[in-house]
């Protein structure tokens, strides 16, 4: 490892894409994620890379898929209504298998909502968010560091597999600062992508990027061949940190910011004679099932903790299948549940489980 | 340290203007003086001094933060209580400005009573940020805040730190790096920030430098 700077979220992820060889940026202003247009702006410049501030959030997807088609390392970011913008590109963007990274600086919905930090952006990330089956890679950090490490894991995720990935942190982690580590240098795989359309130099048939498939039987088949790669991604790229989970009185399921919240709360709760367990999914598509299933048996019960109305945990729910007691705590709006909230809820359903 | 009645905090966004304005302020107060702080951050809605508006307001520190600054719409008005501050002539009054030049412009809409009323203008420097790690760097941040300041930078602060991974060689280094700045524009180094671990490295840390402001942290994270 190598060099050390204190930085923003939003300045690691940026830095982080710059290091991974992103060289084309796309976005449209929006807070709390802003510094990473501002980070961008700044250095593509420099490292001979293009910057280009788009008209409309709309504009810088398209403007994504443009780039990924050609072969380019990729990068667009928002917050959450600009993502909501997005949707009809990601889709398109699944359709044609095109690798790309998404970042989304979660602020409080619905609609205009609030700049102040949320996770209510969980479902339109893992479960959609566009139309048709498609999946995307939903990272979510708990650090600084971690910010960095999984953009530059997530371009090469996106290149491996030919698929979108989205790095979701809430606004805390886009703005709040820690020390970042760099490694001297990136083990970016470069990746050969014979199907990009970059000219045949008529040397070979044209590359046809598309989502568009006339004939049913065709479309079922590409169809198909998602699901099978999702399937792959599945198996090979599920993240998930467990924290104190064997002999637990209660495991708790939170991500990102919120975990390490609860972290703190193990800390206190321990002092008490409780002993509290976590399960951290650090990638929320795919989802951590069997680090849940593992110990869907061992804690009196699970709780889930989330700054929305409750959406990991229903995954949560489908993970356990029943196994196990699912209870959720959660607050909205930019508020962020405090460690005495957690602990108090930790309490109350640990003296009715007995 | 404090000879000028109005002391302004300017700098790159991230330099810890915020955390030093509160920490002065504090002193301020506890040194016996009638004390105002002035949120002026048009930038960032996040982590600034309106967060522990309650905490210095029961220190006897008067606070005055946008309408809207901590909420959830980032409307960068400026209160014209501000205008007070000017007129009474025995208060002491920190400005935690915003990040870079963009913060710092709204500065300038004060300049005439500023300038009127005496005042120091700080820029904080933090050499292990990205875009203040080179003397280059941190020259151009200063001369772009005094542009759109349209005041004049008076004192540098020397705040290199990596949070708890902080370790006096780092900041001697960056000591080095912010007094070459200082010799290169003719600004002097007005003190060196550090936040002490215990009471033993804050003895070490006076003996160290003769200038220095010691930090209590009062900007926290919500795990904090």
């Amino acid at each position: 490892m190598g060099e050390k700077m204190l930085m923003k979220g939003n300045e690691a992820i940026a830095e982080a894409a710059i290091r991974a060889g992103c060289r084309f940026y796309f976005g449209y202003p929006i807070t709390p994620q802003s510094e990473i247009s501002h980070y961008m702006a700044r250095k593509m410049p420099e490292v001979n890379g293009t910057f280009i501030q788009a008209e409309s959030e709309v504009a810088a997807i398209n403007m994504v898929y443009g780039a990924a088609s050609a072969g380019a390392r990729v990068l667009t970011t928002s917050s959450s209504p600009g993502i909501s913008l997005k949707q009809e590109g990601l889709s398109y963007i699944a359709g044609a298998e095109l690798p790309a990274v998404i970042v989304n600086i979660v602020r409080s919905g619905p609609g205009l909502g609030g700049i102040l930090p949320a996770q209510g952006d969980y479902f339109q990330a893992v479960k959609g968010g566009g139309h048709g089956d498609y999946k995307m890679v939903v990272l979510a950090p708990a650090s600084v560091q971690e910010a960095y490490e999984l953009t530059v894991e997530a371009f090469n995720i996106a290149d491996r597999y030919r698929i979108a990935s989205m790095i979701m942190g809430d606004g805390t982690l886009g703005q709040m600062m820690e020390v970042v580590e760099f490694r001297d240098e990136e083990d970016n795989k470069v990746y050969e992508k014979p199907w990009a359309a970059t000219g045949t130099k008529l040397l070979r048939d044209h590359n046809v990027i598309t989502s568009i498939y006339i004939d049913p039987v065709t479309l079922e088949k590409h169809n198909l061949n998602l699901q099978a790669k999702y399937k792959k991604i599945s198996e090979n790229e599920t993240r998930v940190e467990v924290y104190n989970c064997d002999d637990a009185d209660i495991i708790v399921a939170a991500y990102g910011t919120v975990a390490r919240i609860v972290k703190n709360v193990i800390k206190t709760a321990e002092k008490e004679g409780i002993k509290v367990g976590l399960i951290r999914p650090v990638s929320l598509w795919p989802f951590p099932e069997k680090a849940f299933q593992k110990y869907a048996d061992v804690p009196k019960a699970f709780l889930t903790v989330e700054m929305s109305a409750g959406q990991m945990v229903e995954d949560v729910r489908l993970s356990l299948n029943g196994r196990n007691e699912v209870h959720f705590y959660g607050r909205m709006g930019g508020m962020i549940p405090a460690q005495s909230e957690i602990l108090d809820k930790i309490r109350e359903i640990l003296r009715e489980a007995k | 340290m404090i000879d000028k009645r109005i002391n302004i905090f300017t700098g790159h966004f991230g330099s810890g203007k915020t955390e030093i304005s509160v920490n002065f302020a504090a002193n301020l107060i506890k040194e016996g003086l009638k004390t105002a702080i002035v949120d002026l951050d048009i930038v960032n809605p996040y982590f600034r001094t309106a967060v522990v508006q309650k905490k210095m307001e029961k220190a006897g520190v008067r606070v005055i933060v946008p309408r809207y600054a901590n909420t959830n719409v980032d409307i960068p008005a400026l209160p014209a209580e501000i205008n007070s501050l000017f007129e009474d002539k025995s208060l002491w009054v920190v400005f935690d400005t915003g990040g870079d030049d963009i913060g710092a412009k709204a500065l300038g809409r004060y300049k005439s009573e500023i300038v009127e009323n005496g005042y120091d203008m700080y820029v904080v420097v933090n050499t292990n940020r990205p875009f203040t790690d080179t003397k280059e760097k941190i020259i151009k941040m200063i001369s772009d805040i005094e542009e759109a300041s349209r005041l004049r930078a008076t004192k540098l602060v020397n705040n290199t730190h990596l949070l708890g991974e902080t370790k006096i060689d780092q900041i001697i280094k960056g000591n080095e790096l912010v007094m070459e700045v200082s010799e290169s524009i003719g600004i002097p180094v007005g003190f060196t920030a550090y936040m002490p671990k215990n009471s033993d490295d804050a003895e070490i840390m006076r003996q160290d430098f003769d200038k220095i402001l010691l930090l209590d942290k009062m900007i926290k994270l919500p795990w904090e």
